[in-house]
């Protein structure tokens, strides 16, 4: 199981979760296992290019990546975060 | 005749509604609901009264269409958004839902969404779930129309649907890069409609297309007159006909015809308003002199007659935008108007007088106005 750190932004979807438990051997699947559970929130994270949106910063462990096809390895924490400054 | 109407507000930071009692003299602000998520449409259904609409994004989050079917009691989110086909040569993603459209009378469940960058969707659902209207998206000449780099400040929008009373097949749309397009047979083509409106910005200053269309307006009484306000002017267009007169060139000099939407009245085909912004020099899209005005034309553009009483009569920097004017259908006809300062001003005599109704929102990006 991946452990995911949701941000602020998504947690109307995880009913406040900020830490939940997924599945996956890549950043996609564990967006899409997220998906099923908590429908919409994939599409607000990734556009239909599955490209990661330009104001969101996704991690595995301390290493960011842009890529949604980033495999993961059982045990590995993803973090989500959103980055936006201005008013 | 009038009755108690609500106001559906759209802001950068959220949805508020104003409910009014039925002689529309006192109103009552609630709200907000989805604090901080930008708003750009808010539109209940006029077939059923019930189901209301919100396009929404965030500066993180992508964009989303927010639906309630009880009259705002409850919210979820469409199953499916506007999305392009995955793919494609450049591929393309919506960045934001922009303007929401009923479809006709005789289609209940039906709408239509226009995205930036530009894009054409359609729900047969009742906004649960999009389609592309490959129509147009798929269009070849769609890349020459809305080339990625045109558009405003924002992004290229596609910023209006007109879908015509009379005939569910008749559509225009109000594009910032193609102008007004129209199709005769419910988005499978489509062809510019602009013969004669100026393009100040490119070489050649009446293209078949290339204008940017603020907003598009069909006579509630007579669809085959459309009011257009234009970024290059105030235009009118009485079809068949294809070609469209500057009416705003009878406008004051000194206020010019610049502006981003245009209210037909509802009763009489002739009476039109417009909120002129300044649209000099670096364009500084406020009031002209920072003295706000409306203005009315009651012989179909022949001549226009300011309306400012209640409004400031100095320092008022108004900017009223695309989707931010609307009337209701009362007797006396209400005029609204939402500004960038978060101000909500309306008129209960035909915009003979206007009074501030509230203050202090977050950036208004659109009003709509409906029967409560």
């Amino acid at each position: 199981m991946i452990s995911v750190l949701i941000p602020s932004q998504l947690t109307a979807y995880t009913d406040g979760a900020t830490r939940v438990a997924a599945a996956g051997a890549t950043v996609d699947e564990v967006l899409s296992d997220l998906d099923r559970r908590f429908p919409g929130l994939r599409f607000r994270v990734v556009d239909e290019q599955d490209r990661i949106r330009k104001h969101m910063r996704v991690f595995v462990g301390q290493e960011e990546t842009r890529a949604v096809g980033r495999p993961l390895a059982d045990g590995d924490e993803l973090l989500i975060f959103g980055a936006l400054s201005g008013g | 005749m009038t009755e108690a109407i609500q106001l559906l507000v759209g802001t950068r930071k959220g949805a508020w509604t104003l409910k009014s009692d039925a002689a529309r003299k006192s109103w009552r602000v609630e709200g907000p609901q989805f604090l901080g998520q930008i708003i750009n449409h808010f539109v209940v259904d006029p077939r059923d009264g019930r189901t209301l609409l919100m396009a929404a994004s965030t500066g993180h989050l992508g964009p989303t269409i927010l639906r309630s079917t009880d009259g705002g009691e409850s919210w979820a989110e469409a199953r499916r958004p506007p999305a392009f086909p995955k793919g494609g040569e450049p591929p393309r993603a919506v960045d934001h839902s922009f303007w929401l459209e009923p479809g006709h009378a005789d289609e209940p469940g039906v709408w239509w969404v226009g995205t930036s960058p530009p894009g054409l969707f359609r729900s047969a659902d009742g906004g649960d779930t999009w389609d592309s209207v490959a129509g147009l998206n798929e269009h070849p000449m769609f890349f020459s129309w809305f080339p990625p780099e045109a558009g405003t400040p924002d992004g290229a929008i596609l910023n209006q649907i007109v879908v015509d009373p009379r005939d569910a097949r008749h559509m225009y749309l109000a594009t910032c890069s193609a102008g007004v397009l129209e199709s005769l047979d419910q988005g499978a083509t489509w062809r510019p409609l602009n013969k004669n409106v100026e393009c100040s910005f490119l070489p050649d200053p009446y293209p078949e297309y290339g204008q940017d269309s603020h907003y598009l307006a069909l006579a509630p009484t007579n669809p085959d007159r459309l009011w257009q306000q234009n970024h290059c002017g105030i235009y009118r267009l009485d079809r068949p006909g294809d070609t469209w007169e500057r009416i705003g060139k009878q406008m004051p000099a000194e206020i010019g015809d610049i502006g981003f939407t245009v209210v037909p009245h509802p009763r009489d085909a002739e009476s039109a308003y417009v909120f002129p912004m300044d649209g000099t020099d670096v364009w500084p899209r406020v009031s002209p002199g920072g003295r706000p005005a409306v203005y009315r034309t009651r012989d179909a553009g022949q001549s226009w007659t300011r309306q400012d009483r209640g409004f400031p009569a100095e320092q008022g920097w108004f900017t009223v935008k695309r989707q931010a004017f609307c009337g209701d259908r009362g007797q006396p006809f209400g005029l609204y108007l939402g500004t960038t300062g978060g101000e909500i001003w309306m008129s209960d005599d035909e915009g003979e007088s206007f009074r501030q109704i509230a203050a202090h929102l977050p950036e208004i990006y659109s009003v709509t106005a409906a029967p409560l």
